[in-house]
């Protein structure tokens, strides 16, 4: 199916979201849509997919112009879309999940849609259980089997909103895989959203690059990098060098630790982590690293073990004990577990200042001392913006911003999922710079390229097994690949 | 500006669809409907005594909502508000049948008694959410019924009166801990005092404190509130037991003041009325006050109905809560659209 749009227009009081956006894709290929954080593609998909309509403008289906009042109608058009936030995934059994989609259609029984699901997951060489429950699959998992319900309620155009954030190395060739089979050989449509440059390089015919909602360029493979950076931000990136900071007295230290829950044990963890030094942690989701993380902010009693801050032991004390010791910890669901869908940015200014808080707000002061954190960290908004209208890249930086001055341990989840090149760029300058002051960082990416360029040792997790930490400068990312995925590829 | 206006008449075209509605079914029962309405503003406002039933009928509305704002704000529904108000009057009254104080020290003493009797029964429904997993409104019912149960106990067993228990209560409670009336009027000043000084303070401490922003990110998400460092159990059980506090302010007087005794319904079903005022009100602490005027005028006018009319005096209830169902709806197509 041939879809088109004519002069989207979307403004969101003085924000130009989308400022007359035109862009056609064309059936059997995929179309990619890049731009830098808040260039405006979420919002664009949202209108193509009903789930906000336009200021103006028009959509055409095979030249039939249409409006879709909600996201149902438009799948019942043949229009499907993979969100960018994963949408909350009921604990339902992965069989129950697919017959909800069928809900109002009659197809019947169970045992129908079973047949459908095992011939679309041999169609597609994925592995998805049809009697596992929902909660318990990976982002890769989860995404796979969204493809299928789409492509079981008959999409026709197949958009994905930054796909490839949070799933492993293996599902992403799956996932890559799988889109050129639909276009090329079913001959849909796909739509495929991102910023990153080498995945549109590597996966698209065709790209429409946009730039604060506007249309900067529409591009046909193949592509040169510099090209498309310079239609993206208008100009050209240069990488900073990483420089060297001495390290100093171990900030963090794990002595032997066990984690226990009832999915996941990670035994025996022994770690110092010095002032200044930045610890990468690898693996594939689930495999310990986040219960590891979660361990060393407080966040995650031990079982066993002992967890020391500067020397002291801080194994039983609770997490505002960490917090108050100069521990932060930032999280990979920045809407679900960051921020507070609902207030405004003035207002997590408020919650999020740290020590003796007055009982009365200076409401004007913390507007006043938001505004320099929306400066300072580069976030479109502003101070009285609710956090949940920020885009998704805006956000982390609005998390980042908001972060205490000094720090002694830093631990987060996928500190730049989501973001731009230029941005992540830039927040690596931020966390880096802290390290001066004397932070230990420790994050967890799936993104063996950062983890390569930013961490002083990276440690793997297979399995519920800690692996030694490596010297992130005596390695490559070949190695690290096979040690992530050597012992069970589980894609 | 059209904004505004939008909003405005979206807050009407609900009360107006409830007036229809009602209006509709006293067509149906055979009643005229204009007749009906004007016997309840009637019965509200006819005689001075009838405006002093009005307002003091505000008092436990205004002081449940004051509380209420607050464990909404937190995300909870205190269901149990209304076990709480029993909970007050319980405490108050067993002070008042077993000490003797000059008015000056036993008043205010009760009045303190009311405020710590609902706190506890707050605060109980609080430790069952935060520490048991009990869900508040489960947690509320059991705790309401408990409360009802344990009043006809007391009313019935230790507390009855010299001459035999009766559903009229225990015997009346000395002078001295009766709460002054404005002359003859059936109003109390002090309550109406604490009552719109109760809804003021949680206007200010909901907007302009920490505490109630802090309560507010709970209320909105909880895990966020968690990982930012906010204390969440412990504002959960303050909140809780904030909320039961004023309520169980609102039992002490109607206990020492409304009927100078203690007896079976002391509640009188404010606690669901002031959930249905601080809805309709939306959250939002200013309406509460001409939203619990309201309530309080169509609960004192319907019972005309009866006597002028041959109707239930029910229908003035009814009335209230087609209102409220109507704006909830209003409120929800209005997130879909
Ligand atoms: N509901 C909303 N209310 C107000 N502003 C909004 C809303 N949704 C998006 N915006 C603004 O519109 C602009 C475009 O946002 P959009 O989410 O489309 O960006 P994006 O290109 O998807 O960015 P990212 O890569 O960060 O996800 C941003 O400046 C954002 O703040
Ligand atoms: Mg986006």
């Amino acid at each position: 199916m041939k879809i088109e749009a004519l002069d989207i227009r979307k403004y969101f009081g003085p924000v130009r979201a989308n400022d007359g956006i035109t862009l056609t894709v064309e059936p059997g290929s995929i179309h990619g849509l890049l731009g830098e954080n808040g260039a405006g593609k979420t919002t664009l998909m949202k209108i193509l997919t009903g789930f906000i309509s336009a200021d103006g403008g028009e959509t055409r289906l095979d030249g039939r112009p249409v409006r879709f009042a909600s996201p149902a109608e438009s799948i019942r058009h043949g229009i499907g879309m993979l969100h960018q936030e994963p949408l909350d995934f009921p604990p339902l059994k992965v069989l129950d999940n697919l017959l909800l989609a069928f809900e109002d259609r009659l197809i019947p029984g169970r045992q129908q849609v079973r047949r459908v699901l095992e011939e679309l997951c041999r169609r597609f060489n994925f592995s998805i259980d049809p009697d596992a429950r929902v909660n318990t699959l990976t982002v890769g998992e989860r995404q796979q089997l969204e493809i299928l319900r789409l492509l079981a309620l008959g999409a026709e155009v197949i958009i994905l909103d930054e796909p490839t954030t949070g799933i492993s190395a293996p599902q992403k060739v799956l996932l890559f895989a799988t889109l050129r089979r639909l276009a090329k050989e079913e001959g849909k449509s796909v739509i495929f959203v991102s910023h990153k440059l080498e995945e549109v390089e590597e996966l698209c015919d065709r790209v429409t690059v946009l730039r604060q909602g506007k249309v900067t360029g529409h591009i046909e493979a193949p592509f040169r990098a510099e090209q498309l950076v310079q239609l993206m931000f208008g100009q050209s990136l240069l990488r900073s060098d990483r420089s060297r900071v001495p390290l100093g007295e171990p900030a963090l230290e794990l002595q032997d630790v066990t984690v226990q829950t009832y999915r996941l044990t990670v035994s025996h963890m022994s770690l110092a982590v010095r002032a200044g030094e930045v610890i990468g942690l690898a693996g594939l989701e689930g495999s310990g690293q986040r219960l590891m993380l979660r361990a060393c902010a407080g966040l995650q009693r031990p079982s066993s073990g002992r967890v020391r801050l500067q020397g002291d032991d801080f194994t039983r004390r609770s997490y505002r004990d960490f917090l108050a010791a100069g521990v932060a910890y930032l999280p990979a669901g920045r809407i679900e577990e960051g921020l507070i869908r609902g207030l405004t940015l003035t207002e997590h200014y408020v919650l999020t200042q740290r020590g003796h808080q007055p009982l009365f707000i200076d409401w004007v002061g913390a507007a006043e001392g938001m505004q320099h954190k929306i400066a300072e960290f580069n976030i479109r908004g502003q101070s009285g913006t609710p956090v949940e209208a920020l885009s998704g890249g805006n956000q982390q930086r609005a998390l980042l911003s908001l972060l205490p001055p000094v720090l002694k341990v830093l631990a987060m989840e996928h500190p730049t999922r989501g973001l731009d090149i230029e941005s992540a760029m830039w927040v690596w300058e931020q966390l880096l710079e802290r390290r001066k002051s004397g932070t230990a960082i420790l994050f967890i990416s799936a993104d063996l390229d950062e983890l390569m360029e930013h961490s002083d040792r990276i440690i793997v997790f297979s399995g519920g097994v800690m692996a030694s930490p490596i010297d992130a400068a005596a390695t490559s990312i070949e190695e690290l690949g096979y040690l992530i995925g050597g012992v069970r590829d589980n894609s | 500006m059209l904004q505004r206006l939008s909003n405005l008449t979206l807050g009407l075209v609900p009360v107006v669809l409830a007036l229809l509605f009602t209006t509709v079914i006293l067509i149906i029962v055979g009643a005229p409907p204009g007749e009906a309405y004007r016997n309840i503003l009637q019965g509200a406002l006819e005689s001075p005594d009838k405006w002093a039933s009005v307002v003091t009928a505000m008092v436990p509305l205004l002081l449940c909502s004051a509380g209420l704002l607050v464990t909404f704000a937190a995300g909870l529904w205190n269901i149990g508000v209304e076990g709480q108000i029993v909970a007050g009057a319980l405490l108050a009254t067993w002070l008042a049948l077993n000490l003797t104080l000059p008015p000056i020290l036993f008043i205010p003493l009760l009045l303190v008694a009311g405020l710590i009797g609902g706190a506890l029964w707050g605060l109980l429904a609080g430790l069952l959410r935060v520490y048991g997993g009990v869900h508040e409104i489960f947690g509320g019912v059991g705790l309401n019924f408990i409360a009802i149960v344990l009043t006809n106990y007391l009313i019935f067993g230790p507390w009855k009166p010299a001459d035999g228990a009766t559903m009229s209560g225990t015997d009346p409670f000395p002078p001295a801990a009766w709460l002054p009336r404005l002359g003859d009027l059936p109003v109390y000043p002090t309550a109406v005092v604490l009552a719109l000084a109760a809804v003021a303070l949680m206007y200010f401490a909901l907007r302009g404190t920490t505490w109630g922003l802090k309560l507010k990110a709970i209320g909105k998400n909880q895990r966020s509130a968690f990982l930012m460092g906010i204390p969440t159990s412990r504002y959960m059980l303050g909140a809780f037991l904030v909320c039961g506090a004023l309520a169980g302010l609102a039992g002490s007087i109607q206990a020492i003041g409304v009927r100078q005794r203690l007896i079976p319904g002391v509640s009188g079903g404010y606690g669901f009325l002031a959930l249905l005022v601080v809805l309709l009100a939306g959250y939002r602490p200013l309406w509460v006050i001409p939203i619990a005027l309201f309530f309080a005028a169509v609960g004192v006018g319907s019972p005309r109905l009866e006597l002028s009319m041959q109707l239930d005096s029910a229908l003035g209830g009814t009335l209230e809560g087609i209102i409220v169902l109507f704006v909830l709806l209003a409120q929800g197509v209005k997130r879909k659209a």
